[in-house]
């Protein structure tokens, strides 16, 4: 798993969100199932891990849950105060949930098993046709790079000013909204010097090594694709296939549209 | 200007340690690999009017300590007292005592967000509750007491030079009076002339105002100038704790620890193993070249 391309894994995640989409059946979704605990599996990441993931969206989870549950119409199947929860609002509601942490688990599994400077890189090189409609592809992918690479950093400064202000008896939760809102201004100000300067230093340092964007780069890890990367496609084929009859031909239900 | 009332009951009191470690532990989690131990089973005291010199290589864990110190960091165990008061207890004014426990943080000039210099001195006092007029007096003492210059007070804090900003940030500390100033390598990137006129400055505020001070720093020479005591830390324990000669006698474990004693008390050391019947406590050049000159005259060699 980790050691599959980045490209491999950006293409893998991607057809199999898309399929997620698609299809709303039972049957596509067990497959599917399938397919993400077998590659959980195989990445090692403990399972206990991955389900701490799905934290940051728990709420989200439940609301959704808890609009589709309350507001869909359809055949009645019990009632209370103003709310009618119906057969057909627990269908939409289990899909909907389905979707949602399969979409989290597969793109949390590519991020957890992939540097982030691959990611950008793969994606550089998928987006290459990009080029014809002069789209700056490069230039996009190393933005990417350096955002990716500075939000740790950033979030640590964050922290350390955060402290120091604290340190003279800031208080960031106390008062109404107005005075907590002035309260993040000696950490949003110094913030912010921080990373000018940042960013002024990483541009002298790129221009010092003579960086002068895409053209004729060569590479320190050049992307190569493998015999486990033909592997992973082959299976990605199969799956496709494997979701796109059972979507069409099972159950008879007709792709939903987005 | 003494309107506190958790630390009225101990105000004069200097049989008690002013501040007071005990068993302080403490773990940074970061994601699932296993936490790191920053600090590991430190206990020392503190007493009013003292001057400690804290050293450490990189990473010992001294800005975790000294957070723990004025409660911006919660320890795993162990606790602290100011005054004799546990700093960690639920109802405890944690807010004051950073007033009077002030922090000095390594690079302290990357909190400066005001318009002006003044302004951004006037932050810690106007917190800690002080009403406008108080607080910038308070200000424009503090500033001239840093030795910035009048033409600085209106200035934005970006204008100033990297050594100006240093000593705005640590005014911005100081005007909240605190009563223990720590302070986390405060001459990092300073010139030798900056170096030794903040050092000054640190110490004269003991001297004059009696504040008890905490200095981290890399340099054994500094740290013998000016303190009375040395704390010594290794790997997030407390290694060694004792008088500043003291400890330069324990030269084998400073090694172990990945500093160096001052190299004149190196010099002296090793011509006193060549038995020369010198005194092995000394660690300023001046004494050195005193003590050298007089074994040279008893051995009537000049
Ligand atoms: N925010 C943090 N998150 C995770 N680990 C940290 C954090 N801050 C410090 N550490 C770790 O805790 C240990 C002690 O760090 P600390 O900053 O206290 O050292 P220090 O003695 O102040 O070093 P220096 O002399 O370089 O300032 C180090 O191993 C460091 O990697
Ligand atoms: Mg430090």
């Amino acid at each position: 798993m980790h050691r599959l391309d980045p490209r491999t894994k950006i293409v893998l995640t991607f057809v199999y969100i898309l399929s997620l989409f698609i299809f709303e059946n039972p049957a596509v979704y067990a497959v599917a199932a399938l397919f993400l605990i077998i590659e959980i599996i195989l990445s090692r990441i403990p399972i206990l891990y991955m389900v701490k993931g799905l934290k940051p969206v728990a709420f989200l989870l439940a609301f959704t849950v808890a609009v589709n549950l309350l507001f869909t119409g359809g055949q009645e199947l019990f009632s209370f105060w103003i709310f009618t929860v119906t057969i057909e609002g627990i269908k939409r509601s289990s899909y909907l949930i389905g979707r949602l942490i399969f979409l989290v688990l597969a793109s949390n599994l590519m991020t957890l098993t992939t540097a982030p400077v691959s990611l950008t890189n793969a994606l550089e090189y998928l987006m290459r046709p990009l080029k014809l409609f002069k789209v700056p592809v490069h230039e996009v992918a190393m933005m990417m790079s350096i955002a990716l690479r500075f939000i740790p950093i950033l979030v640590d400064e964050a922290n350390k000013i955060m402290k120091a202000q604290m340190a003279r008896g800031a208080d960031f939760d106390s008062g109404n909204i107005i005075k907590k809102t002035k309260s993040f201004v000696p950490i949003i100000i110094p913030l912010f010097v921080s990373a000018f300067r940042r960013a002024n230093n990483l541009a002298q340092a790129m221009e010092a090594r003579c960086y002068n964007g895409g053209e004729g780069r060569t590479r320190l890890n050049p992307l190569k694709y493998r015999r486990g990367d033909v592997v992973a496609y082959v299976l990605l084929v199969i799956y496709a296939v494997l979701i796109v009859l059972m979507g069409c031909f099972l159950f008879k239900a007709p792709p939903v549209a987005l | 200007m003494k309107t506190e009332k958790v630390n009225e009951l101990n105000e004069l009191n200097t049989d008690i340690p002013i501040l007071e470690a005990k068993h302080l532990v403490f773990e940074y989690r970061t994601g699932a690999a296993k936490p790191v131990r920053a600090v590991y089973d430190v206990s020392f005291s503190v007493w009013p009017g003292e001057f400690i010199g804290l050293i450490g290589h990189t990473g010992s864990g001294k800005s975790t300590l000294l957070q723990l110190l004025n409660a911006l960091e919660t320890p795993a165990s162990g606790t602290v007292y100011f005054k004799g008061q546990d700093i960690f207890e639920k109802r405890y004014d944690r807010k004051k005592l950073r007033g009077k426990v002030g922090l000095v943080f390594q690079y302290p000039e990357h909190q400066l967000f005001a318009e002006t210099v003044f302004a951004d001195v006037c932050f810690g006092p106007l917190n800690m509750g002080v009403d406008r007029k108080q607080a910038e007096l308070t200000a424009y003492d503090t500033i001239k007491q840093v030795g910035l210059e009048d033409e600085c007070f209106y200035k934005s804090p970006f204008d100033l030079s990297g050594g100006q900003k240093r000593r705005a940030a640590i005014a911005g500390v100081l005007a909240m009076k605190p009563e223990v100033l720590i302070l986390d390598e405060p001459t990092a990137g300073l010139d030798p002339k900056g170096r030794d006129e903040l050092l000054d400055m640190i110490a004269s505020l003991r001297d004059k105002e009696n504040m008890t001070i905490i200095l981290v720093s890399h340099s054994m020479e500094d740290v013998a100038r000016y303190a009375d005591r040395i704390m010594v830390m290794n790997e997030g324990r407390l290694i060694l704790d004792d008088t500043v000669s003291t400890v330069f006698k324990h030269r084998q474990e400073i090694k172990t620890a990945g500093l160096s004693v001052p190299e004149v008390s190196e010099i002296v050391a090793e011509l006193s193993a060549a038995g020369l019947p010198i005194r092995d406590d000394i660690f300023t050049v001046d004494e050195a070249a005193e003590e050298i000159l007089r074994v040279l005259k008893e051995y009537r060699v000049i």
